[in-house]
């Protein structure tokens, strides 16, 4: 099951047909229907709340020092999804973010940019300007964001208006209320729908990151039946949570859904990414989710194309830390810029 | 992308003085002793730590007769509640000296100091604590009332877990009134004699607690001396067998905390990844040199191929090394005599047919260790699934049905813990009925709490520690002051 396979597939590279083949390889049916897909589902092992807990406390003991502090916190950096979201988000706003972005430490060229910027759909346009040639990507929050509760029309046409609108990446979010309700099927088939749209731009498909919103879903066997739901029909990305919930990202939940990629992996060769989003806020606790990926996925993971971090105040406590190991001493808040 | 190297965390060791030499604590003062002494040193580097004086029978003459005099003439009269505020003192200052305990006991030990630091320390505080807490309640904990204590206990213990073992055995003999004389063992003196700073420092009176170092002699004259009431003891089931032959016929009550095969039992419905967390450490945890390590994986036979695969890859990424190092997982083996059985065992898997893999990990010039290790397609007529090798060797079995599972796991004549991995409440039940161990873990290894009593069947020993039942064998049974 965990045999490294030697080369690996990138999600998007794949089209519809092969995504329903994989699926159907894994379901072990070309008909996906809730039965075949409950069935395989609740064929995952369990995941027992106590140890999956007791594992996160364990990577969080690591003590991540000198050389390969300057390393995870630099790496922390081209990870990071800078996000705004906010119903008062206005043009000036998202192009601030997007200078931060690209100048994160004014007059320190060596300091790496975030991998993107994250807004709401109609701020998209006005991101991708902003952002022209600096490659950082635009990711959109879409498909009714963060509730999900639109018809799939509406949806749909959210993430076509992102899509046009120059979007990189697509966070959707799943229907809860129907995985909640035991309808995988219509979960699956959301998921399907709005790929589509992500890769109908056939010469720079859009990546598709899906919101699992593990607040809502509550149990870890919920997290881990959701991520490999998400995989099946899919997903590029899987993503912890909207921001919006509590809890958002925690360090048990990622692990469960490290574990989950890290499998799909050796079952299919597809090497699908993680993104915690929400309430990471410090450099010490995005260090102990860089453990996470490098002890329980692998160092195939610590790459921005896998690995994420969606948060609004981490970027400004890492670029502290490493003013800190660069100088010795602390600065404080007045040297480092805001967005 | 590099990959993501960690840098090394060295706890700093500056946190403890070490003295180039120690006496004996006899009486609340530190005292030469009469034999000679022997050196401790560091497993992980060979270096000397420290000169320990060796008791002989005369020495520890001197320590019973002062836990003699304290007990009667203080530490039994005194109240329950009084006797509290010195145990409370005690789990106190451990924990405020917690760092210090932790740095000396990997030094001396070769444990990696986040086991030292996050398990050993914070535990012993917590037995101190728990047991601070009967001292007068003793009129309501089942035997009695005004239940009395024996008077001067001798204790006996390992090297596995010096600090903790240590409070195993104090804490609830002096709840209930007794006096101790303690000896740690002679590889792992220093936490003990750190200890005993500790109870200066506290004030308790002077004889209620005395620690005589020394090898395996100075243990028997601990059992053996004539005004010892009660014997407690932890560590091998040979030794164990010679103590019990020793005080036969004496009046001594005791305690026998021996050997362990235990059985860990994976289901193939067991929840994976955990599993393979809980044996990973049910047997690497303290390089394996624990009585309860479930050093027998039963699984499934369904699952046989998936588990060890998880499992491989699981040791990849276990850091042996630098015990003091905060991201160590693997630390030292405790002695050079250790090592030699712990290789010995591991020849005789290979030479009789068991499938051997040890992680591929860098082992240090100097210092005693070895690499984690799994042998695969072990039979329960092989060495290593028969006797306990004490150190980070796995042995993989297979079963096929629960009943199956049952009659393996209790195949061994040890009888100290065992696990269970399954999903299924009902089968967790079902299995700890009929498992002849002292403790079973469902989903989980290696959990200690001092409410919960610990202690073997058969030849893994008798009487029980931590809980409430873990003052019964410090009482006298049925007796009224």
């Amino acid at each position: 099951m965990t045999a490294q396979t030697t080369s690996t597939v990138r999600p998007w590279v794949r089209d519809a047909a092969q995504v329903a083949t994989d699926a159907a390889g894994l379901v072990g049916s070309a008909q996906i229907s809730n039965t075949t897909l409950r069935r395989y589902l609740f064929g995952l092992p369990g995941v027992d709340e106590v140890g999956a807990k007791g594992r996160a406390a364990q990577l969080g003991t690591r003590s991540i020092k000198t050389t390969s502090k300057a390393w995870a916190l630099d790496t922390i950096i081209s990870m990071i999804d800078l996000t705004t979201l906010e119903g008062a988000d206005t043009a000036g706003k998202v192009r601030s973010l997007v200078a931060k972005a690209r100048t994160p430490e004014p007059g320190d060229a060596t300091c790496p940019r975030p991998a993107a910027v994250c807004v709401y759909n109609d701020m998209v346009a006005t991101a991708v300007e902003a952002a022209k040639g600096s490659g950082i990507h635009v990711a959109a929050v879409s498909t009714a964001f963060p509730s999900g509760r639109a018809s799939l029309a509406v949806r749909l046409a959210d993430t076509t208006d992102a899509v046009a609108a120059g979007a990189d990446e697509i966070d959707m979010v799943i229907d809860r209320g129907a995985f909640l309700q035991g309808d995988y099927l219509k979960v699956y088939e959301d998921i399907v729908a709005v790929r589509e749209v992500c890769q109908s731009r056939s010469a720079r498909p859009a990546h598709l990151k899906v919101i699992l919103e593990t607040g809502e879903l509550v149990t870890f066997d919920n997290v881990r039946r959701a991520s490999w739901l998400s995989m099946l029909a899919g997903a590029d990305f899987i993503k912890t949570s909207t921001g919006k919930v509590q809890p958002a990202a925690t360090l048990p939940v990622t692990v469960v859904m490290l574990e989950a990629v890290r499998d799909f992996l050796a079952a299919t060769g597809v090497q699908v990414g993680v993104k915690p989003a929400g309430g990471i806020r410090t450099s010490k606790d995005a260090i102990k989710f860089l453990v996470a990926v490098n002890e329980v996925a692998g160092v195939r993971w610590l790459d921005p194309d896998f690995f994420r971090f969606g948060a609004s105040t981490l970027l400004n406590d890492v670029l502290l830390q490493r003013q800190k190991l660069a100088s010795g001493v602390y600065s404080g808040p007045d040297y480092v810029t805001i967005d | 992308m590099s990959a993501f190297e960690y840098a090394p965390a060295p706890e700093s060791r500056a946190v403890v003085d070490i003295a180039s030499s120690y006496g004996l604590f006899i009486n609340g003062e530190f005292t030469e002793g009469s034999a000679g002494s022997l050196k401790t040193i560091n497993p992980a580097t060979e270096e000397a730590l420290a000169e320990v004086a060796v008791a002989d029978e005369s020495d520890v003459d001197r320590a019973v007769a002062a836990a003699r005099r304290a007990q009667e003439k203080v530490w039994g009269p005194m109240p329950g509640s009084e006797r509290a505020k010195y145990l409370y003192r005690i789990a106190r200052l451990l924990a405020e000296r917690s760092r210090e305990f932790a740095v000396l006991e990997t030094l001396d030990n070769g444990k990696p100091i986040r086991e030292s630091r996050d398990v050993d320390v914070p535990l012993a505080s917590a037995y101190f604590f728990y047991y601070a807490g009967w001292a007068d309640k003793l009129d309501h904990a089942g035997f009695g009332a005004n239940p009395q204590p024996h008077g001067v206990v001798g204790q006996v213990i390992p090297w596995n877990f010096p600090l903790l073992m240590l409070s195993w055995k104090i804490a609830p003999a002096l709840a209930t009134g007794n006096t101790v004389v303690l000896k740690p063992a002679e590889t792992t003196p220093l936490t003990a004699l750190l200890f005993a700073e500790l109870v200066q420092q506290a004030g308790l009176p002077a004889g209620v607690v005395n620690i005589v170092t020394g090898a395996g002699a100075t243990g028997a004259a601990v059992v053996g001396h004539r005004d010892v009431d009660k014997v407690a003891f932890t560590g091998s089931t040979a030794v164990g067998k010679g103590i019990a032959k020793q005080i036969a016929g004496t009046r001594k009550h005791a305690t026998l905390e021996l050997g362990g095969k235990a059985a860990n039992i994976v289901f193939a419905d067991a929840p994976i990844d955990q599993a393979v967390e809980g044996i990973v450490n049910g047997i690497f945890f303290n390089q394996g040199q624990v009585c309860c390590a479930g050093s027998r994986v039963l699984v499934e036979e369904s699952m046989h191929d998936e588990l060890i695969d998880r499992l491989k890859a699981r040791l990849g990424t276990l850091r042996l090394g630098d015990p003091m190092d905060k991201n160590t997982d693997i630390g030292a083996i405790n002695s050079a005599r250790q090592l030699q059985r712990i290789s010995d065992l591991s020849d005789a898997g290979e030479a009789e047919g068991a499938v051997r893999w040890s992680a591929d990990c860098a082992i240090p010039e100097n210092g005693f260790w070895f690499p984690p290790t799994v042998f695969t397609q072990v039979s329960a007529a092989h060495r290593i699934a028969r006797e306990e090798i004490f150190g980070p060797v796995l042995s993989v079995l297979t079963f096929r049905t629960p009943a199956e599972a049952i009659a393996k796991a209790n195949n061994t004549p040890y009888g100290l813990s065992a696990g269970v991995w399954t999903e299924k409440g009902s089968r967790i039940l079902w299995m700890a009925d009929r498992l002849r161990a002292g403790v079973v873990w469902a989903n989980t290894f290696n959990k200690f709490d001092p409410t919960s009593p610990f202690g073997g069947y058969k030849e893994s020993g008798y009487g029980r520690e931590g809980g409430r039942q873990g003052l019964g064998p410090y009482l006298v049974e049925g007796s009224t002051r």
